[in-house]
């Protein structure tokens, strides 16, 4: 394998590229991380805002923070008659009316707006919340965004919209997002705007279960996709079985490697530790961007 | 019931490893999965009876009548969850909409109304334990919400159970919470990586903030023996019971494979994490809960 710099034309350019696995620990983020390091330019997003570790292994400099907030209503003591309509009509059960005053709470409201509309007294207004924050960062070749939610809030959903849709103004760059684990809602927020998808799975039976679970999902958004094995050991591999039954696009294979585990497990990026390393992921970098060019033509976002 | 949560901050460190263990080792007559995102409990805990299915409905998704609608475009401006579609016809996107019902406030027209909809199924198994598991249908939110029906149906259909292991989901965020609620001790399962350290101490700061005891082993933890140092470390100074390391150990991921309990082979793992149980239970039964079930034994 030859080290070759990829193209950056146009197409290329504008590409955005989601890294997902319904499974944690699969390797998510040491896929984006060293495809993001291999590129000649690139941004990368941690959308695993409940657990972001990105950061740790770009140690970015340059740090611009930004506040996420949240709008939940905050009730005039004054005008509040205890009428409940608002408590009535809230079906997240954020709202009680008890020893005679409106009590919000905070951490269940989804701010949707509701509860101001039908007040007939104008007695709530919105106030902002904060739930997280967003770091803005450089690490050489890479432009970072990190999203950080705050402990004990139970959403980082408005943190991926904010990061993604900033992004926007940085249109023309290839962008990984390294997504969270799961396939629930935030795993769908972060792969909304992807133009392709890299699934990556661990040779386990948990981790074929897991594959077919977002492999489920990027069908269902209509995504073109492809898979990354990794931790690949001689043997059985579930993960390689279930591709080959349900005819999925292998883009490429990570062994299991004491080596790169190490300088993973020490929050290297192993892209920028050594040439073996650099040339395997530029490597794997290419066929991922024949994989997403091709994909794209073929199965265009809807 | 004394219950124990185990959960990780980071996926993939082993969490449903050590809860299909635990399960084993205590012979625990309820048990659960709240991994409701991606539950995998099952595929290591063979069940000889048939489950019982239910559906799971979270809240209602808003659907547009279009031969009512007028167009009045109120319903896209409040909309916080940009659920609404204005292509051709209004249309509703389910996988945005949260069920708030603001469009149906609005809408002057009466054209949209709140369905009930299905986002996952509950499956118990009732043999000589109790299993309550769910999973969450693709893309859905309230996963939180699941999660608090996955332990009630293991409440309400094991409620003499003394014991019970639940396995958790990686994370900090709703499903996780929920899951706590009601749990006497949440063990967590660490990764000795620079990574496993920073999730850590966020689970603890987060499981500290609703008050529960806590424990913690290292899985895998000689794949790096500085950063295990470092995880020993801070459970000392956070005034975490350390229980224990297991090793990386091959016929660990052969066991899972073959769809068995690493307690099954007489492993390095399986003989580890014997250990960390046995220290576990030590600790949930000088608590408080704990010394009334001690005489009988746990299971």
């Amino acid at each position: 394998m030859k080290f070759m710099p990829v193209s950056t034309t146009t197409e290329v350019n504008s590409m955005k590229i989601a890294v997902l696995s319904g499974k944690g620990g699969t390797g998510k983020t040491l896929v984006s991380v060293n495809l993001a390091s291999a590129a000649k330019a690139s941004i990368y997003i941690d959308c695993d805002v409940e657990e972001p570790n990105g950061h740790l292994f770009f140690k970015p400099s340059n740090i611009k923070e930004e506040i996420v907030a949240v709008k939940i209503p905050f009730a005039d003591k004054a005008l509040c008659t205890g009428c409940r309509k608002c408590v009535d009509f809230c079906r997240f059960n954020a709202l009680a009316y008890a020893g005679g005053q409106l009590k919000v709470f905070e951490n269940i409201c989804h701010s949707c707006g509701g509860c101001v509309l039908v007040c007939p007294e104008n007695a709530l207004t919105e106030k902002e919340r904060t739930v997280g924050i967003i770091q803005k960062g450089e690490s050489g070749n890479v432009s970072l965004y990190s999203g950080f939610l705050n402990p004990g809030e139970p959403s980082g959903v408005p943190i991926i919209k904010k990061m993604i849709h900033d992004n926007n103004l940085k249109r023309a760059s290839l962008t990984f997002i390294d997504c969270p684990p799961g396939s629930a809602c935030i795993v769908m927020e972060s792969i909304k705007d992807a133009d392709y998808c890299v699934l990556v799975a661990e040779p386990t039976i948990f981790g074929a279960h897991n594959l077919n679970m977002v492999y489920e999902l990027v069908k269902l958004f209509g995504k073109p996709f492809g898979v990354i094995l990794n931790k690949c050991l001689d043997g059985e591999n579930p993960s390689q079985k279930f591709c080959e039954e349900q005819d999925i696009e292998i883009i490429g294979r990570i062994y299991y490697d004491n080596e790169l585990g190490t300088l993973n497990s020490n929050a290297k990026i192993a892209v920028r530790e050594s040439e073996k390393y650099k040339t395997m992921f530029a490597s794997l970098l290419q066929s991922v961007m024949r994989e997403a060019r091709h994909g794209t033509t073929v199965n265009p976002k809807r | 019931m004394v219950q124990l949560l185990i959960l990780s901050g980071k996926g993939g460190t082993g969490k449903t490893t050590v809860a299909g263990a635990f399960i084993e080792l205590s012979a625990a007559k309820a048990y659960g999965d709240c991994d409701v995102d991606a539950p995998n409990l099952h595929l290591i805990m063979p069940q000889q009876t048939d489950a019982v299915k239910s559906d799971f409905y979270g809240l209602p998704k808003a659907g547009i009548d279009t031969g009512l609608c007028v167009r009045c475009d109120f319903c896209r401006q409040s909309c916080r969850f940009d659920a609404i579609d204005n292509d051709n016809d209004y249309t509703v996107n389910p996988f945005a909409c949260e069920g708030c019902g603001v469009c149906e406030y609005v809408c002057p027209a009466g054209a949209i109304t709140m369905n009930p909809a299905v986002s996952g199924e509950l499956i118990l198994y009732t043999n000589n334990s109790v299993f309550s598991t769910a999973h969450l249908k693709m893309g859905s939110g309230n996963s939180g919400k699941l999660v608090s029906e996955v332990k009630k149906q293991m409440l309400s259909a094991a409620a003499n159970a003394e014991f019970a292991v639940v396995d958790g989901s990686p994370g900090i965020g709703c499903p996780v919470i929920a899951s706590i609620s009601g749990a006497d001790m949440v063990l967590i399962v660490a990764e000795p990586s620079v990574s496993g350290i920073s999730d850590v101490k966020r689970i603890v700061e987060t499981s500290k903030s609703f008050g529960v005891q806590l424990a913690l082993c290292i899985n895998k933890y000689d794949i790096n023996m500085t950063n295990t140092q470092s995880i020993e470390a801070y459970c000392i100074k956070a005034g975490i019971d350390f229980v224990g390391k297991i090793p990386f150990d091959p016929q660990a991921v052969e066991a899972v494979n073959s769809g068995k309990n690493i307690t099954d082979f007489d492993c390095l793992a399986g003989r580890a994490v014997r250990e960390v149980y046995s220290r576990t239970v030590q600790l949930l039964m000088a608590g408080e809960k704990g010394v009334k079930y001690a005489h009988k034994g746990i299971g």
